[in-house]
């Protein structure tokens, strides 16, 4: 079910083809990471931390070394010291420093798994003795697991020099508070005064992976003349390129990265881990090298995004309009500062129209590996707070939710919570079609309940660039620099047919390596197909005018006489001659003849990416004796701009919406008290099957966004940010109690009916 | 003018607590160079680690996008993604 707003007559856009890398994925054709192979390649692996806070003392390789297969072992000391240097290369702000320590510890490890060697052999099980071969003597510390305790005055430190940002006066002792940030609007003391109704609470959630079901994996190989090659899947190869030239210090053009198909990122391979270690074993041995991880070591070294304490109070008129909205937000950075507190912050009343606005955040790092983005990084767990709010003042109110969320939603106008005016926006219309949804006046039965909860996400647009190649049969490439997760290729084929007028089973989309595009900045963010897309647009608007100027040439005619329409060159009118129209194939065949090959490449830094929202709707039935919650019916609307290839948005709105769900039920890393993460797998870490669902149904609502050519907003974000408020609000109605805290499992809802 | 807003205390430390100031600029470079003029670091700040909203519309490293009279310029930290 689609509501439709402003559609206009394209002819590819919209439409539904078979997607260009289906066949191989499902015939098991196609090259992930962990699927390439290089001859005379070595095998990776690497040892890691058994402590989740030391110092090391030593590392002593030699036995390593000398046993038979075993070509290299490196540690910190073979990779430059890098100082503390801050830039925004891959999905926000990162510290070369901390990256670089992130990949490899130096002095001291920070988290259990924290690496602290890396050997490469002539297979695993030589690999496997060299890892249990090398000794490191650690001075255990005491450690942090939570970001509140972190937060205490005699909690145990992990850097001697990091001192919280944002704070004035500027603090004088170190800290594990890496930042603080703080804005506001209009008087939040006024603005509870003038409130006749305050909710309030304090909500926390776990830290969860995003669980991309391929393990990080590469092969890195370095030649004697000093270039080298990476392939592996990653959100970034130009990422990639830039992380390691970094923290090898490596010229960027002595790098050469390839992009593999990728298996899912989410935010979660828009950081390097493999890269560097695998890049310099090969340069020690001359040999390519091969490192994949295991599940194992993807939970306990990569990064999950935060657990996080929210604490909210929300004042409102009786008649339901919000004079005041509060939160403090407590982050989980994990061993290094750069929670995405700040996203959260942000977004916490992105929806709605607030004149008096106050939120605080605190980034923390504890012993934990390092956070990596995660879709909407921050949003989803300000959202599972403020939407619980939202409900709880629906209630106090005797609203209707969604009429409350309508009554204060933001509109084109309105003053975000986070500063800017909003241009053109749909929450409004997104309100709107969840409210008409027969799902929403559905019956219930006993046991069960209906939440809604809604979302925000800025979308981004950023730098890319694309390619459009007529090849001399008529058909054509259309060539990016942006790995594929969710579906970009086809996107980038259809809005270049859609320009050219052809069909899009004539164009072939790829993505280039490092050498062979322009720069693209990540896949994340929900900016391909609005920034890479914008320049796929360009470039084939660039080949229609060179095929316009071609066929004057053949007419004999000034290229201004020349239309484009339907894939064919027509006169532009009477006086332009009576000739008939000529084809792309017609033109690509006389391409020598006029001129040459007809190329062109765009490369843009993309502004003005339009803002998403999202309203889900979630029927629950809890079971009273088990607690255990079943998803009995699910509706996600969103604004998605315009949808490109409908399947693909569609899609990405049903994973958000279950990974969310997934979060909201089951999702959690269990610590010992010792700091040992006890559920590094897919069999302790429950993430949502098909079978524990319904059929999520995505509605898709288009108010276009007027900087893109086809009015393309970023969708891959926003669909996560609802549902653990719309679980939570569902349970609520169900038995009849706020769950504050996630994830709420079977023994968490017991525990509650009990009391 | 254009006016900047300053919603994060942040950005604030470099104006003495002004949440709001007016600028002569009439493009995204011209007003880094103006904040840095009159709060030293604040140009940089902006530079090297935020974005700005112009008239709604998020802008992250721009130095051409032009400013109208009456623009309204939000400082807002650079957004990343997942």
């Amino acid at each position: 079910m689609n509501f439709v707003v402003n559609k206009s007559d394209l002819k590819v856009v919209g439409s539904r083809p078979v997607r260009p890398d289906g066949v191989d994925k499902v015939t098991g054709r196609a090259q992930f990471g962990a699927d390439m192979a290089l001859p005379g390649m070595l095998i990776g692996r690497i040892k890691r931390s058994p402590h989740p806070h030391a110092r090391i003392v030593s590392i002593d390789t030699s036995k390593a070394l000398a046993l038979p297969g075993v070509k290299a072992v490196v540690t910190a000391a073979d990779f430059p010291d890098i100082a503390s240097e801050e830039a925004f290369v891959g999905e926000g702000p990162m510290n070369f420093r901390d990256l670089s320590r992130n990949c490899m510890a130096r002095d001291k490890v920070l988290y259990e798994g924290h690496a602290v060697a890396a050997v490469a052999a002539i297979s695993d099980a030589a690999a496997e003795a060299a890892l249990d071969a090398i000794a490191v003597e650690y001075e255990v510390l005491p450690h942090v697991i939570d970001a509140e305790a972190a937060m205490a005055a005699d909690a145990p430190l992990l850097h001697a020099d990091l001192f919280t940002a944002g704070m004035e006066p500027k603090p004088t002792a170190p800290s594990n508070v890496a930042k603080r940030v703080h804005f506001g609007l209009g008087d939040i003391a006024a603005g509870f005064a003038a409130a006749e109704v305050v909710v309030e609470g304090r909500y926390t959630t776990q830290a969860v992976h995003q669980a991309y079901i391929e393990p990080h994996a590469c092969i890195a190989s370095a030649n004697a003349d000093g270039q080298s090659v990476i392939y592996g899947s990653s959100q970034g190869h130009f990422m990639v390129r830039a992380y390691v030239a970094k923290l090898l210090g490596m010229d960027m053009s002595n790098i050469r990265v390839v992009p593999l198909e990728i298996g899912g990122g989410f935010g979660g391979k828009t950081v390097v881990y493999l890269e560097p270690l695998a890049l310099q074993l090969s340069r020690k041995t001359g040999r390519p090298v091969k490192m994949v991880m295991t599940r194992e070591e993807v939970f306990r070294a990569t990064g999950p995004t935060s657990g996080g304490t929210v604490e909210v109070k929300i004042g409102a008129k009786k008649d339901g309009t919000i004079t005041a909205a509060q939160a403090r937000l407590v982050f989980q950075a994990g061993a290094y500062g750069g929670s995405p507190v700040g996203a959260a912050a942000m977004c916490a009343f992105a929806c709605y129209d607030v004149a008096n606005v106050d939120v605080e955040g605190f980034d923390v790092v504890s012993n934990r590996p390092k956070v990596a983005a995660y879709r909407a990084p921050g949003a989803p767990i300000a959202a599972f707070a403020v939407e619980g709010a939202m409900d709880d003042l629906a209630r106090k109110l005797d609203m209707d939710p969604i009429a409350l969320r309508e009554k204060n939603g933001a509109k084109a106008g309105t003053k975000a919570a986070y500063g800017p005016t909003f241009p053109d926006i749909g929450f409004l219309q997104v309100l709107a079609a969840a409210k008409a949804h027969p799902h929403y006046s559905a019956p219930l039965g006993p046991n069960q309940g209906r939440g809604v909860a809604v979302g925000f996400w800025f979308n981004i647009g950023g730098e890319s660039s694309a390619s459009v190649f007529v090849n001399e049969d008529g058909t054509v490439n259309v060539v990016s620099g942006s790995p594929d997760i969710g579906g970009s290729r086809a996107s980038m084929a259809m809005m270049a047919a859609e320009v050219l007028g052809v069909p899009v089973e004539s164009v072939r989309p790829i993505v280039a390596d490092t050498a062979a595009i322009g720069f693209t900045g990540v896949t994340g963010g929900s900016r391909v197909t609005y920034a890479t897309g914008m320049a796929t647009v360009q470039a084939a608007e660039k080949v229609v005018e060179q095929l316009k100027q071609r066929a004057a040439l053949i007419w004999d005619i000034s290229p201004d006489a020349v239309d484009w329409k339907d894939g064919e060159a027509v006169p532009a009118g009477a006086n332009a001659g009576g000739f008939d129209p000529l084809p792309l194939a017609a033109i690509a065949l006389k391409a020598a003849k006029t001129g040459g090959p007809i190329t062109a490449e765009v490369s843009i830094n993309a502004q003005g990416a339009g803002p998403g929202f999202g309203a889900h709707i979630c029927d629950v039935e809890v079971d009273p004796e088990t607690g255990y919650t079943t998803i009995l019916r699910y509706t996600a609307v969103q604004d998605v701009g315009r949808a490109i290839h409908p399947s693909y948005v569609e899609g990405q709105i049903q994973g958000g919406a279950v990974q969310g769900i997934g979060w909201a039920l089951n999702e959690e890393y269990v610590y010992d008290g010792k700091g040992m993460l006890q559920n590094p797998g897919f069999l302790d870490y429950r993430v949502p099957v098909a079978s524990d669902l319904p059929m999520i149904e995505p509605v898709l609502v288009e108010v276009p966004n007027k900087r893109h050519p086809f009015g393309v907003r970023g969708v891959g974000e926003v669909p996560i940010v609802p549902p653990m408020g719309a679980v939570g609000n569902a349970i609520r109605a169900a038995i009849g109690q706020r769950m504050h805290d996630l994830p709420m499992s079977p023994p968490r809802i017991r525990a509650a009916l009990s009391k | 003018m254009p006016r900047v807003l300053l919603p994060g205390q942040a950005s604030r430390l470099f104006t003495g607590g002004q949440a709001e100031i007016e600028v002569a600029a009439t493009s995204f470079r011209a007003l880094l160079r103006e904040l840095e003029t009159r709060y030293p670091g604040l140009g940089r700040q902006v530079e090297d680690g935020m974005a700005v909203a112009i008239d709604g519309e998020i802008h992250q490293d721009a130095y051409a996008t032009p400013l109208r009279e009456g623009s309204e310029i939000v400082l807002i930290p650079k957004i990343g993604g997942g």
